[in-house]
């Protein structure tokens, strides 16, 4: 699925903290938007499905397969959101509803949007277990999220994310809560789960060595703006704005750098 | 010689809650003999992934938390975690702790220089405690006049650097950080990493700091312990244990890290 985003704007009682925004994501493409807290990172990712929060707006164009998600009515909102663009946040914890079993949260869009029965549910429960790389996946999905590990359970968010088969998976900070050895295993399925599907994918992100991992392109945002956009191999060896400059220089400074000379 | 703060065969272990009714409660080793050094002036880092005994280790070392076994002293003398508060002044004199959340670890309603000021009343440390606090926060880059505001008036930043003066007030010896660079950007992270590294050769700190941010232990430590289960699995010097790993797992920690291509 392709994602056309133009002169986006979104104002939060009147404080514009997205301006102007326009970028977009061909069909089976994984674009990175990088930021610092703050940015207007996660608003962009809301707009697109149209969740943004209470006494936030946004105008311009946000288009899915050319289809205009801004000004649409909650009904064909919550169609895009289930059938078309899934998306998984970055705290398993909070994402998941800790009284249903994992099962039950993994069926839950197809129940609702395709009415299946019960036994069709749990099909569709183990399936989208297994596809996620989930152990014993007959067994997991009668647990409780608090049973799983926190890799296990945003495993669980994924799995949700994709039970319909979307064109585009939205990831927000999907590995910023796990340790890295999870957060490696996790970006693996991703990057495997969104190729073997041909899905497009948006990962948000604040750390400039994820991005590098997960996607192809990416937007550089600061401060509700874009100020550098274009292939991540690029950005990363020869970035032209100040600020992905600072953040590459911030990045290099706190990152582990494994051929580093001896100098301690 | 001596080590500054000296563990030895360190372990702590948690009952587990009943899995049923009358089932037997499972015994947790959150920490498994760990022997551990702080020499005067260096720097050591402790790394480990989430349940690798990381925070307990500190709280055992800071006389938070009472041991199973072993034996915490500093500069040799034996520490008595048991002991009332009062009891401890002389250890808590020695040592300051900056932990990972600025958002929780200050309190909203007090104003900042009340804050800093805190363990000077505390550990009744007499003085011209004003005085004290506006050199602190001097020390830290913040402005002169933060002292009348309060923690929300801050930037996540700037909580950390309120945080890190309150742990250097009253003059310690060790700095203590769990994680303290975890919550922050990374230009922000970028920032604390230069201000520590400059208050530790200024004031000739020791610092003991727990991570799971290989790049920030790289950044700040001469010496490295690698946490596993409640175990060490490997110790020395930064350098040789992120280039040349030993043991089985620092490895596979190291070749999950992300990393950015060399411009």
């Amino acid at each position: 699925m392709s994602l056309e985003v133009t002169d986006l704007v979104i104002e939060i009682d009147g404080v514009r903290v997205v301006d102007g925004l326009s970028f977009r994501v061909a069909d089976g493409e994984r674009l990175g938007i990088i930021g610092e807290s703050g940015s207007g990172k996660s608003l962009t990712a809301l707009a697109i499905l149209g969740l943004l929060p209470e006494g936030a707006a946004a105008s311009g164009s946000i288009l899915l397969n050319d289809r205009e998600v801004i000004g649409a009515t909650e009904r064909e909102l919550a169609r895009i959101r289930g059938d078309e663009v899934g998306i998984v946040f970055q705290e398993p914890q909070t994402a998941l509803n800790p009284i249903r079993t994992v099962g039950r949260q993994i069926a839950e869009a197809p129940r609702i949007h395709r009415g299946l029965g019960r036994a069709a549910r749990r099909e569709v429960a183990v399936a989208g277990a297994r596809r996620v790389g989930l152990p014993e996946p007959e067994r997991i999905i009668d647990r409780y999220p608090h049973q799983l590990s926190g890799g296990q359970r945003q495993r669980v968010a994924i799995a949700m994310a994709l039970a319909l088969d979307p064109g585009l998976l939205i990831a927000d900070e999907p590995t910023t809560a796990l340790d890295v050895t999870i957060q490696a295993e996790i970006l693996d399925l991703l990057r495997a789960l969104v190729t073997d599907a041909g899905m497009s994918l948006v990962f948000i992100t604040h750390d400039l060595a994820v991005l590098a991992q997960i996607a192809t392109h990416a937007v550089v945002m600061e401060s509700g703006r874009i100020v550098e956009q274009g292939p991540v191999a690029t950005l990363l060896t020869a970035p032209r704005s100040p600020a992905t400059q600072g953040l590459l220089r911030d990045a290099r400074a706190t990152l582990w750098r494994p051929d580093e000379k001896e100098e301690r | 010689m001596t080590a500054l703060l000296s563990g030895r065969g360190l372990s702590r272990t948690y009952r587990a809650p009943r899995t049923a009714h009358l089932a037997p409660r499972a015994l947790t080793h959150a920490l498994d003999g760990v022997d551990i050094d702080v020499h005067e002036g260096e720097s050591l880092g402790i790394i480990g992934e989430s349940g690798s005994g990381k925070s307990t280790l500190i709280r055992l070392l800071l006389a938070l938390d009472i041991p199973t076994a072993g034996t915490v002293s500093f500069e040799g003398r034996q520490v008595d975690p048991a002991a009332s508060a009062r009891r401890l002044h002389w250890l808590r004199r020695q040592t300051g702790i900056v932990f990972q959340d600025p958002y929780a670890s200050l309190d909203p309603r007090m104003r900042v220089g009340r804050i800093v000021a805190e363990p000077l009343w505390a550990l009744g440390i007499p003085g011209d405690r004003e005085a004290r606090v506006a050199e602190v926060l001097a020390d830290v880059d913040l402005p002169a006049d933060a002292a009348g505001r309060y923690p929300h008036e801050f930037s996540g930043g700037q909580r950390q650097r309120i945080a890190l003066a309150r742990a250097l007030v009253h003059g310690p010896r060790l700095l203590v950080g769990d994680e303290p660079l975890s919550a922050l950007d990374v230009t922000v992270r970028a920032q604390i990493i230069g201000l520590i590294d400059r208050l530790r050769s200024r004031n000739g700190l020791s610092l003991l700091m727990v991570s799971h941010d290989i790049g920030v232990v790289q950044a700040l430590c001469d010496r490295v312990i690698v946490l596993k289960d409640g175990r060490s699995v490997e110790e020395g010097p930064t350098s040789r244990v992120l280039r040349h790993p030993s043991a089985a797992y620092t490895q596979r920690l190291l070749a999950a890290v992300p990393t950015l291509p060399e411009a």
